[in-house]
Parts: C-alpha cells; structure tokens; sequence
C-alpha cells in the first residue's frame, strides 16, 4: 500500500487526528504562556524564586518524554488516561523555554534606558509593564514559537496515554509495520510544525523594536 | 551668622559631609566626605576625569544612590526622608544619548511624566509641542517619529524636553552632550546654556570636558578620587593651583592647538 492510497481512503480521519493534535497543542500552549510569561516577569526581581522556578522547569525538560507521560498516569485529579494527563505533560514541557526566554527577554532591555525609566520617577511595576515587556515581546515570542514546534512533535506521543492526534498513526504503523501508516501521522505534524514556525516567526520580527 | 544654617530657602541642593561606598568597604568609597551646597537657579558643572564619582554624586541627588555616611537634602528635606518617587518626578534627568524609550514616539517620550502623573491629554498636548520648539523642532515633523529616525543631536534635543516636560525645579545632566559630534556637540552647548539663562532652573552638569564646564556652569565643582578638590567659578578656577586643576587646563591648551 502507498501513502498516497492510504491517505486518500482516509482523509476524513486523518484530518480529524490533525484537528484533536491542534486542539491539544493550542490548550497546552495557552496554559504554558499564561503560567510562564507572568512567572518570567515575577522572577526578574526575585532572585531567589528564579532558581528556583528556572531549576524546575528545566528538570521537566531532561525527562524523556514517554516517561513523563508515563509518571503523570498515576498521579491523581491530573493524572489517568487521555487528554488531561497529556496537556498536564505537555504544559511542563512547553515552560522552559518559554520562561527562559522571558526573563531573559526583559533583562536584556538597555541599562541606560532602564536609568532613565528609574530616574523619571517610574515605579519598579510601571517600568516591568511599559519598559521591559514591550521592548522584550520579539523575545518572548521567539520562545513561544520555539515551545510550540517542540509541543507539536511531542503531542504525537500523547496518544501513547490515549490522548488522540496524529500520534495514533504513528504508534498504529510501527505497530503495523506500515510506512504509508506512519508518514499519515508524521507529515501532517511536521507541515504543522513548519507551519506554526513560520507564523510565529513573521509575528516575531513585527513585533521588533530596534 | 552660622553659614551652614543661613538662608535654606536659597539653597536647593546640599551635600553634608557625603561618603558613599559599596559592598560595605569604606576604604574603597566611590565618594569621600563630599560637602556643597548648590544655590537656587544656579548651574552647577560636576567635572572630573572617569570613575572621579561625579555620576555617583548626581544619582546620590535623586536617590538612585542613599549615601553611606552624611545626608543630601533637597529643597531642605534628606533625600532618604523623602518618598524616591515623588523625589525623582520633581528632578529632570538627562543622559547621553538621551536614554530615550525606543518603542515610544519622540511625542510619547516627552510625555512620559507629564502621562505618569495622569496630566489630561490635551494639557499633555499643549505641554509636548511647546516644548519641541523650545528645543527646536518642529512639533509637526517629529511629534509621531520613533528616536532610532532622529540623529544623535536630535535625540538629545528630545532628551532635554523629555526632562523638562513636567516643569521641575531642578535638572541633572549626565554627560548629556559627551556622545555627539564636536560640531552639533558645539551648536547644543550654545543653545543650552542660552536656554537654561532663560528658564532659571537649577542645574548639575556633569561632564570630563573642561570647555563645557567653562562654558556652561557658574561654578565648577572638580572632583578627584571621589573627593571635592577645587570649586569655583570659571575666571577663577582657571587660577587654581590645585594639581588636578591644572591638569585640565593643560588639556585645554593643547587641544586649542589642535582644534586651531
């Protein structure tokens, strides 16, 4: 069987694993960015909570993926089979780089331009919200965009809890031994991947103050 | 009469036996016992060679810096018993290149304090294009321009209207005009020193360039190794015989013989 032929007798399917891989990666990502980007800004003043909340994001990252999956299974109220438990893993992992660049996103902002903001009489909150975080978003964003390319390639092992995507194909051809089964899961997630860089990418330059 | 207590109302800014260091060592303080009092409507020039502690004295004025020993008193109140806020609104500050916030209109920038302190916005209006033709430019070529669109005299233009947009009594310059050409460096020195003869404010110019502190300051404060060796107006400092004085009149000669 070709992968042409496998794709044409089951494109309805297909495109409903690419939208459940999408649902699941935009939800994961939403909650990353809404847990990290806020986590970002709070440590650029708070040294001690900076180890701390960098060190724990990054352990999540050196976890293989599978395993993480794996661990999450049993632990309650976040843990069991299906989506829940994937988006719970895939928000971990998405952190790290989207905390790291945040901070380092507004740290990164000019000190003569941070001395004047100071000097004017800015509060330690207006120049975070007005300075830093304007100047840092092209940053910021890279970081994003780096999370969701690695969460969409990491999603296609979400089906290994059962989470649905385009990881079922994916585990089904290697089950099956079929390479027409594997590329209906891989080439869709990598014209994601492609896709979502891209975009991100064209958001990121506009958002560029220089 | 006891000179420290008379006439407070005339005094705008005093440094009391001044002492500032670092990391808790004494011994390697970036400013030593520091006294001088800055009159009302004076232009006080902080000069120095790099790391004499002149930058340091300025942020000791607004409060980026507490002193480690002795007091600053503003308008007659110490800088550490006043909120750094309130303190640094009623202080325009300027620096090279005019620290001007890079993703904020030429407008925006000049705005900033005058916006911080909730003015209403055609007050805030008014306030931005009169003071682009006081430091001459035309509000309606560069109003809605970003800083990267302006040359560096430009920006610093903007820089010195950003400072004065909420009308403060009091202005400290770092080095305002150190990053420019020596001929748009020149046309701003004249520009500034006519427009701050008009304004009446009290200045602190820091500067490492004796010409510019001749030019622009009433007196001339020199600092050495992070102490006050000489201050005195300008006829007269040029007749000092302190070392370091003399040091920067010397380069003042030679670099006559260079520009001429």
């Amino acid at each position: 069987m070709t992968p042409w032929i496998f794709f044409e007798s089951h494109r309805s399917e297909i495109f409903q694993a690419t939208l459940d891989h999408l649902t699941l990666v935009v939800i994961a990502m939403a909650f990353a960015i809404a847990i990290a980007v806020p986590l970002g800004m709070l440590i650029v003043e708070h040294r001690h909570l900076r180890t701390i909340a960098l060190g724990f994001a990054s352990v999540f990252q050196t976890i293989p993926s599978l395993a993480l999956f794996g661990f999450l299974i049993p632990i309650p109220f976040i843990g069991g089979i299906g989506r829940r438990t994937a988006i719970v893993a895939l928000v971990l992992y998405a952190l790290l780089p989207i905390l790291r660049n945040t901070y380092v996103g507004l740290n990164s902002v000019d000190p003569t331009i941070l001395e004047a903001a100071e000097a004017m009489g800015m509060t330690t909150t207006q120049i975070l919200l007005r300075v830093r975080l304007p100047l840092a978003l092209s940053i910021i964003l890279a970081g994003i965009r780096t999370a969701t390319v690695i969460t969409i390639g990491v999603a296609t092992i979400a089906a290994a809890i059962g989470a649905g995507g385009l990881g079922t194909f994916i585990f089904r051809g290697v089950a099956m031994v079929s390479d027409a089964v594997i590329l209906a899961g891989a080439i869709p997630a990598a014209l994601l991947a492609i896709f979502a860089d891209l975009l991100l990418g064209q958001l990121e330059r506009r958002l560029k103050v220089v | 009469m006891n000179a420290k207590t008379a006439a407070p109302l005339d005094v705008a800014i005093e440094f009391r036996d001044v002492t500032y260091y670092i990391n808790d060592i004494p011994a390697r303080a970036i400013v030593s016992g520091v006294s001088l009092s800055i009159a009302r409507g004076e232009t006080l020039v902080l000069l120095g060679r790099s790391g004499s502690g002149k930058t340091t004295l300025l942020k000791l004025i607004n409060r980026m810096l507490i002193p480690s020993e002795g007091q600053v008193f503003v308008g007659g109140r110490p800088t550490t018993k006043s909120n750094p806020i309130r303190l640094r609104r009623g202080i325009g500050y300027v620096i090279q290149e005019g620290g001007l916030f890079p993703h904020f209109t030429i407008a925006e920038n000049i705005a900033l304090v005058p916006t911080l302190e909730k003015w209403d916005s055609a007050r805030i209006a008014a306030r931005v294009d009169e003071l682009l033709r006081l430091v001459g430019l035309d509000p309606a070529e560069f109003s809605n321009r970003y800083p990267r669109e302006l040359s560096g005299g430009q920006r610093q233009r903007v820089g010195v209207a950003r400072a004065l947009a909420a009308d403060p009594p009091l202005l400290l310059m770092d080095e305002p005009f150190g990053a420019l050409d020596p001929v748009t460096r020149a046309e701003l020195q004249r520009e500034f020193s006519a427009l701050t003869r008009r304004l009446g404010r009290t200045i602190v110019f820091v500067t490492h360039d004796i010409r510019e502190a001749l030019l622009l300051g009433q007196r001339i404060a020199l600092l050495h190794a992070g102490r006050l060796v000489a201050l005195a107006p300008p006829d007269d400092f040029l007749r000092l015989d302190h070392h370091e004085v003399q040091a920067f009149t010397a380069c003042l000669d030679s670099s006559d013989g260079v520009a001429s």
